[in-house]
Parts: C-alpha cells; structure tokens; sequence
C-alpha cells in the first residue's frame, strides 16, 4: 500500500479537492480516518458485520464516483457516513422483501412519552464490571432489543460521539427527533439493564445486590 | 431565587437533554431543585448516565480485521 507523505498535513478540503481530481490515495486517506464511524453506523442498521462491511464498501465507491457532489458544507466524514446509512437501509429494506411479514418498526411513535420502567436505584458501576463478560453480553442485548431508529441514534451519538447535529444530518431526521430518541434510547437501556444488575455484576458489593429481589 | 416546581414527568423529558448539558440554565435550575428532593427522579438520572457512561466505554464497533486493506483494495480497483 502507497502510504502518502505523513509530513504532509494536508487539510481536508485539500484531500477533496485530490480525490475529486481523481487521486485515490488522497481519498484513501479521508475514508481511513472515518472508517469506524461508517463500520459502526452500517452495524446499528444490520447488525451483522460482514453485511456491515458490504455496505460500508459500496458507500465508499459511491462516495468517490460522487465526490465531486460534496460542497464542504459539513464535514467529509459527516457526508460519508450518510451514503453509508443509505446503503444500509437499502441493503436492509432488500433483505426484508423476502419476508412474508415486514419487521419494519411503525414510523410513528416518537411522540408518546416513555416512562421509565422502573425506579431500580444503581448509582454508580464498578469499573471493573467493564472488563466483565457478562455485562458485556448484557449491554449486547439491551442494544439489540431496542428498535432500529432508537439503537441508530445511540450509536451514532454514545459510541461515536457525533454532535446532535451531526446526528441529524446522518439520518436525515430533525434535531428534535434526535434528542427524543435519544431519550428513549437511554432510558430503554437502563430499563433493559437494570433486572439484570443483581450483584453479578457489581464485584461482591453487597448494596447493588439489595436494590433488585431477581 | 425562588425555583418554580417541576414533575416527575417533565424532568424524565428532560434528562437526557440535562445529561448532555443541553438545558436552559433556568430548567436545569429546576431540574436540580427536583433531583434535591425527588430519590425516585436521582435515581432514575444516576442510572442513565451510568447508562451513557457503559455504553460509551463498553461497546465498541471494531472493524474487522483486514477491513482497511479491503476497502483500500476496493477504491484501488474502481
């Protein structure tokens, strides 16, 4: 692999106008550094890794035969990552007609409220509790159980770390929209963890084993 | 400075907006004013920003191994 000259600190806009002109090296090196956020947001969508680097593959090629679409008005990686869940959805929407029945999520439904489940008190996570498989597989299915534009928003955001704004422009939505599914998003998740946050997890201390009887 | 009372329902609206420092200052006011007195409401904040905190250091989407050199191989191709 021909590696560009790393003492080049050669901006984005610059990489662009590189890639535009036809340089795959230049845009190599702008996918490079937003290969994991077109990874993950292509596996919120279809939780499956080698369908996620499918998609994440066809977005790249889309992203170069259309380079020359993209204005600069937000970032490479904010534009990227939209084609990418674009892909993803359609790659998911096709996967789906071969079902008798749609498992698509209603598409109201952002404007009830959510209550949480429960008033479980677990303040504070031991460290630790991290490097546990348990807790691990536990986060796993929470984020499984939640629905697809709920876990979307998640990730984009708590995993990633995009900027509601950023999130937004991704998945087409508004910021309202944003920070609603967020909402329920989290509070899902804390409702999804905390039966099972009965002293397993909590290293032997014995305060966290009180809060839940199961 | 007199804190205008806030529900339980309006602060749930809310707290994941208050966990990302995303509320106006005088509805923070309230929110904190509530968390004061509400156990049920600290509860349910301590326990989403543990939420956001797991979620954040826990899970993470590794590309998989070689996916960087397939992609390269893609781009090269086109």
């Amino acid at each position: 692999m021909e590696a560009l000259n790393p003492t080049l600190e050669t901006r984005e806009s610059e990489l662009v106008q590189k890639a535009g002109a036809g340089c795959r090296e230049a845009f190599y090196q702008l996918v490079q550094s937003c290969e994991r956020v077109l990874f993950a947001s292509a596996m919120a969508i279809l939780k499956n890794e080698a369908d996620a680097e499918e998609a994440a593959q066809e977005a790249v090629l889309k992203a170069f035969t259309n380079i020359g679409r993209f204005r600069g008005d937000c970032k490479f990686s904010t534009w990227i990552t939209q084609i990418c869940i674009n892909e993803a959805r359609l790659k998911i929407r096709k996967a789906r007609k071969h079902l008798y029945q749609s498992i698509d999520e209603p598409e109201n439904g952002d404007d009830g409220d959510y209550f949480p489940r429960d008033f479980a008190d677990w303040r504070e996570i031991p460290s630790e509790a991290l490097q546990r498989k348990e807790l691990r597989e536990a986060l796993q299915r929470a984020m499984a159980s939640l629905p697809d534009k709920y876990r979307e928003v998640l990730i984009l955001r708590d995993i990633q770390h995009l900027s509601i704004e950023e999130t937004a422009q991704v998945l087409g939505i508004a910021k309202g929209n944003v920070k609603t599914r967020l909402l329920r998003a989290r509070l899902q998740m804390r409702d999804a963890l905390a039966p099972g946050f009965d002293g397993n997890w909590s290293s032997g201390r014995l305060d966290y084993v009180k809060v839940r009887a199961w | 400075m007199r804190v205008i009372e806030i529900s339980c329902l309006e602060v749930w609206k809310e707290i994941s907006n208050y966990i990302d420092n995303d509320v106006e200052p005088e509805l923070r006011a309230r929110m904190e004013a509530h968390f004061k007195a509400c156990a049920h409401c600290t509860a349910i904040l301590d326990g989403t920003r543990n939420v956001v905190k797991l979620v954040g250091d826990g899970m993470e989407y590794k590309v998989p191994e070689g996916f960087s050199r397939r992609l390269y191989d893609r781009i090269k191709d086109k």
